[in-house]
């Protein structure tokens, strides 16, 4: 199975229906966001001013993206003058290359990784096994998914879907840990004596970030476990992937993020470890420092007026927390590394709307609006889901649905056509219609009356009753 | 190097192309210095620090080197440059001198000072400056002792921020702890000391 | 007050006594309504299914409709609320500014039921009488775009008779989502099937909201269930007086 990537593999009804199927994933999955939900809600009620620096934080990131090329030059410079490098990738390919010469010029072929989704979009890990280095992940659930040859199903928790029984016979079997119980604490002990002989000995490690500060080359990763700053201080060479839209201008900017992202995340007051470093640090870290700016599809997000706001993301997961989708369907089902409702708009958007899978994120939500409650910078998702709807609709080939929906909207136009439509379907309905209801409906609507009921036509409709009940008043 | 440039250039090219036109300006919330009380925010601090499991004790400067020989009581101490000669005294100690990370392990526990606190997240702020010292010190010791004077102590995270601005421009790390290092990576369980320090204590040097 | 009543496609077609009985409220308030049969569809299904080349037509004649209405009332929060915060997203997308500035104004005077009533005309009290145990299941769109709040429970809590019971998880959507319940029927009934489930647990004789598409789809379960809990529109037990119901 493919360790990440943007590409959904099928479309989401159908990989949702393998989650829905599984009842053990479903009970994690209700578990876990139920007890997230009711933390973060606690969290933010702390916050007297929650809601001013949710619209500081939106508005940061818009003028951010709104100046971007500027911010981006100006932290490359700051980097630069801090002894650090800084590399451009335009798409996936080119930051795996860079990546993998990156590594292979240091001569090794171990590095280590804290959790970053950006390089599980760009499938770093597959691009450097074939240049045969092997890149251990060192967050403990990535490593779980890593080592489970899974794929992660959530953002923050990416192995949300598995059970503490299911983890312990995966360390028994890949590392040989001969665990007496199935305890979390026992099991994180037995990641810890596997991870911190690597800790100390590798010479290389990989990180994403969480944002970088354009005025003092100042580059930020947010963890709780400590693999973090292991990997941004043992190595002596440390690679960072950062998505271009991460960017803010100026080390004030950090504060809004600091206060929304942990209580929107982890539903904490503030993560256990935050690192901040600025390019190389004499004395103190690794002495050489790359920075890889990503595109991979970030600037077409950019262009879309519209759909721009996506970028304001700075990947907490409550949107995921909030969503009856994804609590029901899993995060598997949306087949990119970005789960949830932020990944339903941005993974067709990164993909420039072309991909057939993908496609079908858009319409994976009911518009409950849930997500954008909870967004901490304020992404209007279900209004983002029903732009992409209409962009991805009218450039797919006419078929059932667009017939019937062509033909509705032109029986919409004209009053009389609407009302000679319902007695039509009053009559037309005779044979659905048993004890009251209507149970099993043909074609395409088939899906609803599998599960439900549906009322059958009145004989009048509300016009009809209006006329006989007012006649001679208006 | 010559793919990046081009790419710098395209990115670069594809960025303006998508953004053109005028932007508006960003209107930054202005930081306001707290009102509460002094000691209702030195307070909050240590409650929430000892709610993220980081072991709080308040002393008077006095009780410092008394309160750290009892909590260092035979272990092999590691410390950074610049901490008062009188804290070390009763302990034993040993100085950074560029000690490789494998040695590092050996220590029992780090013992430094500390650049800001921050009461509405119970969270410390190292800035690696003197009494602090290298990343790698407060990282691969099992237990680390930070002391904290409550003047230290500011309210809010904004406030925190506008304090650390002089490190950050001079180009210093900054790690900010909040409690030992965890996980809730199974089952949402939080389970404390996965890979940094499983043991944190704060010494918050309170003289009011 | 001189009321324009707007039947929503859906309540036209399939539950005509709804707007019977908002009509019948509101003329026992002491207002005048009134219903322009020019009406058809605000354009919701299409612009939401992706279908906004379509929808544009239904939003310029729903503006044409109501051009001389004072104010525009609907038993729906959910066409309400596409009325008020995606109109002008689809003037906008459209790039069309004078339809923008047309939907801006006609925003201002269009009201969702029980806003109306407690927002607006300030009644708590309509003077109903329901004699039953009910539930209120606060749907998505009332609840976060239009923030109706408590207003549909303060009405309730004031019917004669009634006994209110609370809706564990209420908050939860009951997966309809309009075109979702028929592209992604297996998560849809997933969602419905928890928020039966809650309802069910209430013991309720009725449970009530504010909209009749998520009252059509919790009671299409309800009813496959054969539970004996059934579904009643909010405008229906409002405009219930002593002798009926």
């Amino acid at each position: 199975m493919s360790a990440g990537g943007l590409h959904p593999s099928q479309p989401f009804p159908d990989a949702a229906r393998e989650t829905l199927a599984d009842a053990q994933m479903r009970r994690n999955l209700r578990h876990a966001a139920g007890t997230i939900r009711e933390k973060r809600l606690r969290a933010v009620a702390e916050v007297a001013n929650w809601e001013d620096i949710r619209t500081q934080g939106a508005s940061i990131k818009d003028t951010v993206l709104g100046n971007l090329a500027e911010h981006l030059l100006e932290l490359e410079a700051s980097v630069k003058r801090r002894g650090g490098q800084v590399h451009w990738a335009r798409d996936a390919g080119e930051a795996q290359r860079l990546v993998a010469d990156l590594v292979a010029a240091q001569g090794v072929s171990e590095v280590i990784k804290v959790k970053s989704i950006s390089t599980d979009e760009i499938e770093l890990n597959a691009a450097l096994e074939a240049r045969g280095i092997h890149a251990t992940e060192t967050d403990l659930a990535e490593l779980i998914v890593q080592l489970a040859e899974d794929r992660p199903s959530h953002i923050l928790v990416p192995a949300i879907h598995k059970n503490r029984a299911e983890i312990r016979e995966l360390f028994r079997h890949k590392l040989g840990a001969d665990l007496l119980t199935d305890d979390p604490a026992v099991l994180a002990e037995a990641a810890r004596v596997y991870l911190r002989e690597k800790f100390l000995t590798t010479k290389v490690a990989i990180s994403g970030a969480n944002f970088a500060i354009a005025d003092t080359g100042t580059v930020c990763i947010v963890e709780s476990e400590g693999n973090g700053r292991m990997c941004l201080t043992l190595p002596d060479v440390l690679i960072s992937v950062m998505g271009i839209e991460k960017v803010l201008p100026s080390w004030a900017d950090i504060a809004p993020f600091m206060q929304l992202l942990p209580r929107s995340s982890t539903a904490e007051r503030m993560n256990p470890y935050t690192s901040f470093w600025s390019g190389i640090t004499p004395g103190d870290g690794p002495q050489h420092f790359h920075l890889i700016l990503l595109d991979n599809g970030r600037t077409d997000v950019l262009a879309d007026k519209v759909g721009r706001e996506t970028l304001r993301c700075i990947r907490c997961s409550a949107c995921l927390n909030v969503c009856p989708v994804y609590e029901r369907a899993g995060g598997h089902a949306y087949g990119s590394v970005y789960p949830g409702p932020i990944g339903a708009i941005l993974t067709p958007q990164l993909l420039q709307l072309e991909d057939e899978n993908a496609n079908s994120l858009p319409w994976a939500s009911s518009l409950c609006g849930a997500c954008y409650d909870a967004c901490p910078v304020k992404i209007n998702i279900p209004e983002i889901l029903i732009y992409l709807r209409g962009q991805i609709t009218p450039h797919k080939t006419p078929n059932a649905e667009s017939i019937a929906m062509k033909t509705a909207a032109w029986i919409f136009n004209e009053p009389h056509r609407f009302e000679g439509a319902i007695k039509l379907a009053h009559t037309g309905q005779g044979p659905l219609v048993q004890h009251g209801a209507i149970r099993a409906l043909p074609g395409m609507l088939g899906g609803w009356t599998s599960s439900r009921n549906l009322p059958p036509f009145p004989k009048q409709s509300f016009r009809e009753l209006w006329r006989r009940e007012n006649e001679g008043e208006q | 190097m010559k793919v990046s440039s081009e790419a710098r250039l395209d990115i670069l090219t594809r960025i303006n192309r998508a953004t053109g036109g005028q932007q508006p300006a960003l209107e930054r919330m202005p930081v306001l210095p707290s009102s509460r009380p002094r000691a209702d925010i030195v307070a909050q601090f240590a409650e929430y620090a000892a709610e993220y499991r980081a072991h709080v004790q308040t002393v008077t400067e006095s009780e410092v080197p008394g309160v750290l020989a009892l909590l260092l009581a035979g272990k092999r101490v590691l410390v950074p440059g610049g901490l008062p000669a009188a804290w070390l005294a009763p302990l034993n100690t040993t100085p950074d001198a560029g000690q490789s990370h494998a040695e590092l392990s050996s220590f029992g526990a780090v013992l430094t000072t500390c650049a800001a606190a921050i009461a509405e997240t119970g969270t410390v702020v190292l800035d690696h400056g003197p009494g602090q010292g290298r990343r790698a010190l407060t990282l691969i010791p099992d237990q680390h002792v930070c002391i904290v004077r409550a003047d230290q102590v500011v309210d809010s995270v904004p406030e925190a921020v506008a304090a650390l601005q002089a490190a950050i421009t001079a180009g210093r790390p900054l790690t900010w702890i909040s409690g030992p290092s965890a996980t809730s990576d199974i089952e949402l369980s939080r389970v404390e000391g996965v890979h940094g320090p499983r043991r944190l204590n704060i010494l918050l040097i309170d003289s009011a | 007050m001189q009321i324009d009543l707007f039947i929503t496609c859906l309540n036209d077609a399939l539950f005509p006594q709804t707007g019977l009985a908002m009509a019948r409220l509101l003329r026992r308030l002491g207002h005048t309504v009134r219903f322009n049969e020019a009406q058809t569809c605000c354009g919701q299904m299409h612009f939401n299914t992706g279908y906004q080349a379509e929808a544009l037509p239904l939003i310029r004649k729903f503006v044409q409709d109501f051009r001389d209405a004072e104010v525009i009332v609907a038993p729906s929060g959910s066409c309400v609320a596409f009325v008020r915060d995606l109109y002008p997203k689809a003037a906008e997308w459209a790039g069309d500014e004078v339809l923008l500035a047309q939907v801006q104004e006609l925003g201002t005077r269009t009201f969702e039921l029980s806003e109306f009533l407690v927002k607006v005309l300030g009644v708590e009290d309509v003077g109903a009488s329901y004699p039953h145990r009910v539930t209120y299941h606060p749907t998505c769109h009332a609840a976060r775009l239009l923030r109706v709040g408590d207003a549909p429970l303060k009405l309730l809590q004031n019917v004669r008779g009634l006994s209110l019971v609370e809706l564990p998880a209420s908050d939860q959507c009951c997966g309809f989502g309009g075109t979702f319940s028929v592209k992604n029927p297996e998560t849809s009934t997933a969602m419905l099937a928890d928020k039966v489930a809650n309802v069910m647990s209430t013991r309720a004789e009725v449970c009530t909201a504010g909209d009749n598409s998520c009252l059509m789809h919790i009671g299409g379960g309800l009813s496959r269930l054969q539970s004996g809990t059934g579904v009643v529109h909010l405008a229906e037990i409002l405009a219930s007086v002593e002798g009926e119901g």
